[in-house]
């Protein structure tokens, strides 16, 4: 059982005790504590259960590489699933639960899979969805969901905030090892600006647990002097608990800072999320101990060397009193001589080295330590925790030729350098046969802008074993990082450490290396998803050759750790199967970030009321307080209709459209679109804009126009009124504004950028009203001012004058069928307006209306609306608007493409309207179906409706929709089923209902 | 996230100020071209791996549109330049030729 030990612990303030709770138990830790450590130092060695077979995890590493130990965090609006337990710092009143687990962490169901697993073998997923699909959703998918899944999607709103810095430096230095610091130091003092991120609390990483000597001072030391040094020099900005998420084009990174994850505090941020752009990126980023596939190598207990030492020396946690150690690599025996001097059992060093010399072994030899060479751990003893391991020798199949009782097993591998930030971008790696891993090339580095490149490594990273090596490495690069960045002061005396004698380690991926079925099924390579060696050889087998492909179907690599003990493992086994060489069936991707960041940290401040901005209308205060029902049309809000109490959205409606058509109606006609064309060659520009003739638009006069992309399909539509020979001012749909504009800009720009024309987006200088309705007219000369007669204001003119005490321009424009004016006033006085029209319009019973009763009315009317008749397939030829489209002119955007004889298909679908039989509203969306089949077995359609209500004005449902041959149609009725079953009955009819003569709005 | 040099306010912007617009030099066909000329303006895009010529338009920023010329593989840029021109100007040709001699993109060299 793990336990606390007595002394020691370099991180511990054992001064200060943490109460925490973890699946309910109440435990105490110590101020400094990691929730792993504080766990393990609780005796609790079990965390946790795998995703697949639900066997006992317990903790394996110390840091940002551990695959079981993650938990769910907090409760409600703090909850958060897959933290991990050894990247957790403890704090006070800390509440974390296992997850995985069902009824609980102790008692199992989901274990059960462990004993059917070899039905469950990798593709089990691919190969049952080849099932008959009932089998899998009766059968399958419930017992799957049940047992499936890392922890738990949160259900309740975020209650912490996050932000976003945005940072520029000359040299972003990732990793506050040894590496780190020694790069920064150096490029410091070649005066370059420096930002030095740790993912830690701590600055010094394994240096300093390994005891290690720099500049003839303990590392420790030679940290906390660096480290300071490194405070005081302005060009130096440093950050723990920092981490580099990834790295991307031209110099940019992510840094994942976790501000207050270690001592929650309300009214600060919990994450942030440094937006760095760096002329270069040195990535100090160590090195990942790898396990060694042997049987049970999963079960609590089992844990990585270099962590049962960190665990020791940072938190004076015993991992057991016995502790076997397993490795092919000199490293582990730092954990042996740990242990030991912490006054701990070490009852065998067992190396499958045949053989091995080198002052660490002797050390060890000298500790009285029994050393085993040639010799493998055959399996681990125990069912929910390490109870000792059978020795073997190496070479065999795995004949037990004794059994150790132990507590705990320390194994290594050896170590992977973490090349994860160097490739993000591009970086690429060349295979070390000596250290059996790969490692940066540095000739083929992440390219920059310039095309040199941006990203170097320093120390492990680079592959770098020993501390003399890391650090000459580092202080070479981070002078070499500060010289690419243009700095070059004079270079400052390297610190230096002893050479150190080390054996060669020698490559396991298997161990014992002839071991049969039976043990490499209980060897995993992915903890986390259940990976085991005989998966990855079932793959091969199955003819799974390339990486990726065997990635995808064992799964390997694919969960939150994203493979960072497993990938070196898992490829040894696949290239072993395959008989080809390691490099040659090469990684896979590694892709940002290099550990999960939090959802809130991306996101930043773009949350709630700030994710997007709100555009108000000068009356938006207005329909707010007078039962807006809003509706969102691009970044504005527009109010559907104006609920009266008692009132449902429908009755409103109705009311609004009944008011305006026999009285008066108030339309907010502000978020439409309003571009000023100005400038010599405007009407030449208008004419290639839009498929009517603009040039010939007379001062004082509107018209309609249609815009088409140069594919010829219908973009926007709007008002066009000439203001003078060279000045028009275009009306655009309330969301398209800002794209006309730039659509306009964008053929000004690089197509016709000799043409004399200026265009600018005035949409916000105006608050713009329809005033609506056979009263339209009375009202405003009620208020008074400029003459609005029929003869003074005629239809589809425009005029400026005075209403009241108002400068108003007003158009004479309909889009209701009715009497109406649209009228526009300085932004700032739209309230005051809207106001006079409100007292004004009072004895008229006026009320304002909102975007349905438009639709409704436009509708009654046949007129199209962008988004609804056009959908970004239909020309204006669809929409029988051949009227606005100019035979006269030679060229405008759209005409080529609507030569084309897709464009010219009479069997093109084409607008008409539709009348249900019995009155009732037509589905919207809904197909019409004709004669037959089409080869995947579905009805033929002929047809489809593009908008439909109830008119309230006619009694009954009108729609418009698009229709094969529609307009030769006629009176033919069509089939539109609805998705219920339901047939709908709808006649072809015009599409104008209401007023076909135009009597009511030319009056 | 690529950095371009807007060449007309004079900012080394960021990819989020920045709005693509695909292929640079497209030649306008209109109405009385051939089909076939029509079709490839419309919808033929070179997509080489290296040398290639690209409109972006600094949206958030000064809103003016240019050209990039950029290698796609690496994503070295060698220049950006005015949209108001019909070919890639001589010192930007000039710059490609330093970094990847013998380079060709439709018929420029
Ligand atoms: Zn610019």
């Amino acid at each position: 059982m793990s336990t606390r030990l007595a002394s020691g612990g370099r991180h511990l303030d054992r001064s200060r005790s943490v109460d925490f709770s973890f699946n309910g138990k109440r435990l105490r830790g110590f101020q400094g504590d990691t929730l792993a450590s504080a766990l393990l130092a609780n005796g609790q060695m079990l965390v946790g259960r795998s995703f697949k077979y639900h066997r006992p995890r317990g903790i394996l590493a110390s840091g940002a590489e551990e695959p079981n130990a993650l938990v769910n965090m907090g409760k409600s609006g703090q909850f958060e699933p897959n933290q991990q337990a050894t990247t957790q710092q403890l704090f006070d009143g800390l509440y974390a639960t296992s997850q995985n687990h069902w009824p609980s962490l102790e008692f199992d169901i989901g274990v059960l899979n462990n004993y059917v697993s070899k039905f469950l073998p990798s593709g089990f997923y691919y190969k049952t969805f080849m099932a008959p699909r009932a089998a899998w959703k009766h059968v399958f998918e419930p017992i799957v969901r049940q047992s499936a899944g890392l922890g738990k999607a949160p259900k309740d709103r975020d209650d912490d905030f996050y932000e976003h810095f945005h940072v520029h430096t000359d040299v972003l230095i990732i990793g506050g090892g040894i590496a780190g610091l020694a790069a920064a130091r150096q490029a410091a003092a070649a005066g370059a600006q420096v930002m030095l991120v740790e993912q830690t609390a701590h600055w010094g990483g394994r240096a300093v647990v390994d005891g290690a000597e720099i500049d003839g001072m303990p590392a420790a030391d030679w940290v906390k002097n660096t480290v300071e040094d490194l405070e005081n020099a302005e060009n130096v900005h440093l950050r723990t608990r920092a981490m580099g998420a990834g790295v991307f084009d031209h110099g940019y990174a992510l840094v994942y800072e976790r501000l207050t994850d270690h001592a929650p505090e309300p009214g600060l941020p919990r994450h942030r999320l440094w937006r760095v752009r760096a002329k270069q990126i040195v990535t100090a980023t160590g090195a990942i101990e790898r396990p060694l596939s042997f049987a049970g190598n999963d079960l609590p207990g089992v844990m990585l060397a270099g962590a049962v030492r960190d665990y020791v020396a940072n938190w004076a946690v015993s991992p057991g009193d016995r502790t076997v150690v397993v490795t092919n690599n000199d490293d582990a025996y730092r954990t042996a001589l740990a242990l030991k001097q912490a006054g701990l059992e070490v009852p065998a060093v067992i190396d499958a080295r045949t053989h091995a010399q080198s002052p660490v072994i002797d050390a060890v030899r000298e500790a009285g330590i029994r050393i085993e060479f040639g010799r493998a751990v055959a399996k681990v003893k125990g069912r929910a925790r390490v109870e000792g391991v059978g020795l073997a020798t190496q070479a065999g199949e795995g004949a037990v030729l004794e059994e150790i009782s132990c507590d705990a097993v320390a194994m290594s591998g050896g170590w992977s350098p973490v090349v994860h930030l160097w490739s993000h971008c591009g970086g690429k790696l060349i295979w070390d046969e000596a250290q059996a891993h790969f490692r940066p090339d540095p000739d083929l580095p992440p390219l920059g802008a310039d095309g040199a490149g941006f990203v170097r490594t320093a120390g492990s990273a680079s592959g770098a074993l020993s501390t003399a090596d890391v650090l000459a490495d580092a202080d070479g690069q981070g002078r070499a990082a500060a010289m690419a960045a243009g700095h070059k002061k004079r270079k400052k005396a390297g610190p230096r450490a002893e050479t150190e004698i080390a054996a060669p380690m020698e490559p396991v991926w298997i161990m014992p290396q002839g071991a049969g079925p039976n043990l490499r099924q209980k060897m995993w390579l992915d903890y986390q998803n259940d990976v085991k060696v005989s998966d990855v050889q079932l793959a091969a087998h199955e003819g799974y050759e390339s990486v990726e492909h065997t990635k995808r179907y064992t799964t390997l690599g694919m969960a939150t750790d994203q493979g960072k003990l497993c990938n070196i493992n898992g490829l040894a086994v696949l290239s072993d199967a395959l008989n080809a060489g390691i490099p040659q069936v090469g990684t896979t991707t590694f892709r940002p970030p290099y550990t999960p960041i939090s959802f809130g940290a991306i996101a930043g401040e773009a949350r709630a009321e700030t994710f997007q901005p709100l555009r108000r209308t000068a009356m938006h205060d207005w329909h707010e307080k007078n039962g807006a029902y809003w509706e969102p049309v691009g970044h504005w809000r527009r109010p559907f209709c104006y609920q009266r109490d008692g009132e449902s959205i429908e009755q409103a409606v109705l009311r609004e459209v009944n008011n305006t058509r026999q009285s008066l109606g108030l339309l907010d006609a502000s978020t439409l679109g309003k571009i000023l064309v100005k400038g010599p060659d405007a009407g030449r520009f208008l004419d290639m804009m839009y498929t009517n003739m603009m040039s010939t638009l007379k001062p004082g006069r509107c018209r309609y126009g249609l815009m088409c992309s140069e594919n010829g399909f219908l973009s926007d539509d709007g008002v066009v009124a000439r203001i003078d020979d060279d000045t028009f001012l275009c009306h655009t749909t309330s969301g398209g504004a800002d794209r006309i504009h730039a659509h306009m800009e964008e053929w000004l720009q690089t197509e016709w950028w000799d043409w004399k024309v200026w265009t600018v987006n005035l949409t916000e200088q105006y608050a713009q009203v329809a005033v609506v309705g056979p009263k339209a007219r009375e009202v405003l000369e009620l208020i008074g001012g400029m003459d609005v007669s029929a003869e003074a204001l005629p239809f589809m003119t425009w005029k400026d004058g005075r209403i009241g005490d108002f400068n108003a321009r007003v158009y004479r424009i309909s889009f209701s069928g009715e009497l109406s004016f649209e009228i526009a006033v300085d932004a700032h006085r739209g309230q005051a307006f809207w106001d006079a029209l409100l007292e004004a319009g009072a004895e008229f019973g006026v009320m304002p209306y909102g975007t349905e009763a438009l639709h409704i009315m436009r509708a009654e009317k046949g007129f199209i609306m962008i988004g609804d008749e056009s959908d970004g397939t239909v020309i204006p030829q669809d929409l029988g608007l051949h009227w606005a489209i100019s035979k006269k002119k030679a060229d405008f955007l759209g005409k080529r493409a609507q030569e084309r004889a897709h464009m010219t298909d009479p069997d093109r679908w084409q607008l008409v309207g539709l009348e249900t039989l019995d009155g009732s509203v037509l589905p919207d969306g809904a197909y019409a179906v004709g004669e037959g089949e089409n080869a995947n077995g579905q009805r033929n359609v002929q047809g489809r409706v593009t908008s439909t209500y109830h008119s309230p004005t006619l009694g009954k449902g009108i729609a418009m929709g698009l229709v094969r041959h529609g307009p030769e149609r006629m009176g033919e009725v069509l089939d539109f089923p609805g998705t219920d079953g339901q047939s709908n009955k709808a006649r072809i009819v015009s599409p104008v209902f209401y007023d076909p003569e135009g009597e009511k709005q030319n009056v | 996230m690529l950095i371009l040099h807007c060449p007309y306010c004079g900012t080394d912007a960021d990819e989020t100020e920045l709005a693509p617009g695909g292929e640079a030099h497209l030649k306008r066909f209109g109405p009385g071209s051939q089909d076939a000329d029509f079709e490839a303006y419309l919808f033929a895009r070179e997509n080489p791996m290296g040398v290639h010529f690209e409109r972006w338009r600094h949206a958030n920023g000064c809103g003016k549109w240019f050209h990039a010329a950029r290698c796609t593989t690496t994503l070295e840029v060698f220049g950006t330049y005015s949209a108001q021109t019909l070919d890639p100007p001589q010192e930007i040709r000039d710059a490609i030729t330093a970094k990847r001699p013998g380079w060709r993109w439709r018929d420029f060299a």
